[in-house]
């Protein structure tokens, strides 16, 4: 067994990066993650896409610094300020939705910044609902609020649209967009959803069996041109998923 | 057709509504599960054996020896209450019980609380409760009769104890069954332990806490009618053993009617307060 604890560097400051070098991880004997090496350029937004099983949430959450326990190797560099979203809003039933959203938030000013990203999201006025009494859609961007409160330099994002229904995800779409065009962190949003990730991320990677088959940028303005250079992309990514679109 | 034809056929319809009800009521699916209650009518029940016992008593089917009439019973209580005796006992009755409650919900919680929370907690004191539990409060009698006398220390102590072990396994387990993805989002916004303890695990673990409680209040009550028996000078107990003696069943029905209400007043105390503290439940209502 090698050590639980994996090196793991939190860097702080306006030029923290994110950095991989040789990163794998082990379940029971097989590799889920097979030394990955990855480096983001600032405010660069990643979007990792794979089949289920094909490693992309256990590399999020190597990122995350959840994965104590996991056998392993390889270093991680990341921001000390960093956040996760994710797949299920997680929010506490028994708090109130400012005070999920400034969750773990230790400022004077707690209550204001909880207050403004609550505004960002649109639920301004919503403060002292319990979130019980929201729809998905809005526990999500509760969930959203909380990891933008934070200020963070990395924002890793597991499926955060997953359980949303189409026409709220396209509105989260919009919103996280938005958003973080102001905050300007980098993000690892793991989809898998490959337009998800084509109208979103500055960068595509495709993962498979725990090694990044493909690391594409997309290079096309937003909103994303409505021509053949999608269709190729898309082309691309599925068939480094090993999927054919015949419809 | 339009949808006009449709009204003037649903005119039509009403017109010969006698002809067409049997086919309707075919028509609609028949209704499963029980309609709600009206507030108030789960009394009915109660009420209706009252009459019934009431009646019983009036045309002499139900001798005074065998159970007295609820309205005999009534005029005793109201004299009793009046002579002074039967507050006192009531009192005496109601100190033992809370007390005894007091204390045994202190220290299940305590326990709960070190055994939920630290590894040597668990290691020392879950499997001790769980043998505690095991064995019936009432066989502790005779060695808590040697230790502590007859007196009222044994009897607070042994109701504390019977009211420990629900309190305990209750919350125990709610702190137990914390929610794995609410610590992973504790780790991820840096919590610390303190905070994770007060933000996350003890309001997770509180309806945990609040069913212990429930149950630990009947088992209060059916812990203190069974003491009372036991060399007692003064408790509700104490008069329905007296009463017993003299054959007075009037008042043995109004210690009983006295269990009841201590019994009923006190689950419903608990639950309104289960209600306020855990109000955000509900919230899917609103």
């Amino acid at each position: 067994m090698t050590a639980a604890i994996h090196p793991f560097r939190q860097s702080t400051g306006a030029d923290a990066a994110v950095r991989l070098r040789g990163v794998s991880r082990r379940f029971s004997g097989r590799t889920v993650l097979g030394e990955v090496s990855l480096d983001f350029a600032p405010g660069e937004f990643v979007a990792l896409i794979g089949k289920s099983g094909s490693g992309k949430s256990t590399l999020l959450r190597a990122l995350a610094g959840l994965d104590d326990g996991v056998e392993g190797e390889g270093t991680i560099e990341v921001p000390a300020d960093r956040s996760v979203l994710f797949q299920d809003s997680r929010l506490l039933p028994w708090k109130t939705v400012l005070q999920n959203a400034v969750f773990g938030l230790r400022l004077p000013d707690a209550d204001r910044r909880g207050r403004a990203a609550l505004a960002d999201v649109g639920l301004s006025g919503r403060e002292d609902a319990w979130p019980n009494a929201l729809s998905g859609g809005e526990q999500q961007r509760v969930a959203l609020a909380r990891s933008l409160v934070r200020q963070p330099r990395l924002l890793l994002a597991d499926e955060p649209f997953g359980a949303l229904d189409a026409l709220t995800r396209i509105r989260m779409h919009e919103l996280v967009f938005r958003l973080i065009g102001q905050h300007g962190p980098m993000v690892l949003l793991v989809t898998h959803d490959v337009d998800e990730a084509i109208k979103l991320a500055d960068r595509v990677l495709v993962m498979e069996d725990g090694r990044i088959v493909l690391d594409r940028q997309v290079g096309l303005p937003h909103p994303r041109p409505r021509d053949g250079r999608v269709d190729a992309l898309r082309a691309d990514l599925l068939a480094a998923l090993g999927v054919v679109d015949a419809v | 057709m339009t949808l006009f034809d449709h009204a003037l056929d649903a005119q039509a319809l009403i017109g010969s509504r006698a002809r067409e009800a049997p086919a309707r009521a075919a028509a609609r699916p028949p209704r499963l599960a029980p309609g709600k209650l009206p507030p108030g009518a789960i009394l009915f029940g109660p009420l209706a054996l009252v009459a019934i016992w009431e009646l019983a008593s009036a045309v002499g089917w139900l001798s005074p020896r065998f159970l007295a009439a609820p309205s005999t019973a009534i005029v005793t209580g109201y004299e009793l209450l009046v002579g002074g005796t039967l507050a006192d006992h009531f009192l005496a009755s109601a100190f033992r019980a809370y007390l005894g409650l007091g204390i045994g919900v202190a220290l299940g919680l305590a326990l709960a609380l070190a055994a939920g929370l630290s590894r040597i907690g668990e290691a020392s004191i879950d499997g001790l409760v769980q043998i505690k539990r095991a064995i019936p409060t009432l066989a502790l009698i005779p060695l808590a009769i040697l230790w502590l006398g007859i007196g009222e220390a044994m009897k607070i102590a042994l109701i504390a104890t019977s009211v420990l072990v629900p309190v305990y396994i209750n919350t125990h387990a709610a702190l137990r069954g914390i929610d794995i993805r609410h610590v992973e989002l504790a780790r991820s916004v840096g919590l610390s332990r303190a905070d994770f303890l007060r933000e996350v695990a003890l309001p997770g673990a509180l309806p945990g806490f609040f069913t212990g409680l429930r149950l630990a209040v009947t088992t209060c009550w059916t812990a203190l009618v069974v003491l009372e028996q036991i060399n007692t000078s003064e408790g509700i107990g104490y008069l329905m053993n007296r009463a017993r003696d003299y054959g007075q069943t009037d008042i043995i029905v109004v210690g009983l009617a006295i269990y009841a209400i201590l019994g009923l007043a006190s689950d419903f105390a608990v639950r309104s307060w289960e209600r306020r503290t855990l109000s955000y439940r509900k919230a899917l209502a609103s």
